[in-house]
């Protein structure tokens, strides 16, 4: 088994940066106030600023988190997004796992996922 | 001659950051992980060092993915703060050591150790948590210069465990080569296990966790041993950050006293833990 085979475990490699990196750089750009301004002024022109794949904007603009990680997302790079929408890492966590943010949240506080 | 006097091995996640700026640090979700802090605080208050090398890693916020630096060094005067997206920590920017920076850079090289440097860094969590869990309240300025490290445990291949643990040691022997009399504090940051991504988001492994707190004092060999496959599976995906902390313990002596551990789940998606060693045993 290698890395690479985990299970519900994506490894973000050479491979998913390179495929990402445009997109990666987008979710950077929103840590300045400005460019969340612009961003939500008109997140599709923003994001063909970027020269995301038509398939990477889509996932941005119709927030799949999901696939955003499939198309070479960072998950670090991916949080700025979601908190541009007040969403917390929790919220991420049960879309990724298929919970609930609070019962996703009530998982960790009852010690954690133990069993996958 | 330098010294090193203490190790703090200690998670770096943000919202422990965020529970200190915003005065929770008493709410019932985190007084146990803070109660847990406090003998170790204690200690180190009375245990002032003149410099800190922290091990931690960037969260796209200070680095970001054109350039990926397996081990990097700061060798800046100053160290801004950085701002993640929700205004900069409201803690003081940070104070380098550029004079010790060139040494250990100097030092490593010739040890083997290529390392990136960076003459401007703002540094993020992975930092300043860190040093929030050390001085809680530093009012104006943090109380000892930082010497940034930093590792690339975001993109894959990250460095062996073994890689991180023989670098730590080349940090030890630079720093019984530096000249100057400074007591040095050698940060390990991140862990303990957890994932964010991917089905098994939420993981948390408290026997692997249990293992590797008990192991970074007396068995870091075996830590040293262990495969990024094993790392991953048993920590997941950003529990592979734990190999920072074999850096702070590669520069340490043989011989170490536990001077205080605490271990609590959660903090956010995380499981976090502290572990404070006293380098000066007889
Ligand atoms: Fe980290």
């Amino acid at each position: 088994m290698t890395t690479h085979d985990l299970p519900g475990t994506p490894i973000f490699d050479g491979g998913a940066s390179r495929r990402g990196l445009h997109m990666n750089q987008l979710f950077m750009s929103l840590r300045s106030a400005a460019n969340r301004e612009r961003f939500t002024a008109d997140e599709v022109a923003y994001c063909d600023d970027y020269r995301l794949t038509p398939e990477q904007r889509r996932a941005v603009l119709e927030r799949d988190w999901q696939a955003m990680v499939d198309l070479g997302g960072s998950i670090f790079y991916i949080y700025k997004l979601a908190m541009m929408d007040g969403r917390s890492m929790q919220y991420l966590g049960g879309v990724f796992s298929g919970m609930t943010e609070d019962e996703f949240r009530a998982a960790l506080i009852a010690g954690g996922r133990t069993d996958v | 001659m330098s010294e090193v006097i203490w190790g703090l091995a200690t998670s770096h996640v943000p919202s422990i950051g965020a529970a200190m700026d915003h005065g929770k640090t008493q709410d019932p979700y985190w007084k146990p992980l803070f109660d847990g802090y406090q003998p170790a605080r204690d200690w180190m208050a009375e245990h002032t060092p003149d410099v800190a090398i922290v091990v931690y890693n960037d969260h796209a916020n200070g680095v970001d993915l054109e350039v990926v630096p397996t081990f990097a060094i700061g060798t800046a005067d100053h160290y801004q703060v950085a701002d993640e997206g929700w205004g900069p920590r409201p803690v003081p920017d940070v104070v380098g050591d550029p004079e010790l920076s060139q040494h250990l850079v100097e030092s490593l090289v010739d040890d083997g150790f290529d390392l990136t440097l960076f003459q401007d860094l703002d540094v993020d969590h992975g930092l300043t948590v860190p040093l929030s869990i050390y001085c809680p309240d530093p009012g104006e300025a943090w109380p000892c210069r930082v010497v940034p490290l930093l590792v690339n445990v975001i993109q894959y291949p990250q460095p062996t465990a073994a890689r991180c643990y023989a670098l730590g040691k080349a940090i030890g022997r630079a720093l019984a080569s530096y000249e100057p009399d400074v007591k040095v504090a050698i940060f390990g940051t991140g862990g303990m296990s957890h994932q964010l991504a991917g089905a098994r988001a939420g993981f948390v492994n408290p026997e692997f966790d249990a293992m590797y707190l008990e192991a970074i004092q007396t068995d870091p060999e075996r830590l040293a041993g262990l495969s990024r496959e094993e790392l991953i599976r048993m920590a997941g995906s950003e529990g592979i950050e734990l190999i920072m902390w074999l850096i702070m313990r590669g520069a340490m002596n043989d011989e170490i006293r536990r001077v205080h551990e605490t271990y609590h789940v959660p903090a956010s998606n995380t499981a976090a833990a502290l572990a404070l060693f006293d380098n000066r045993v007889q």
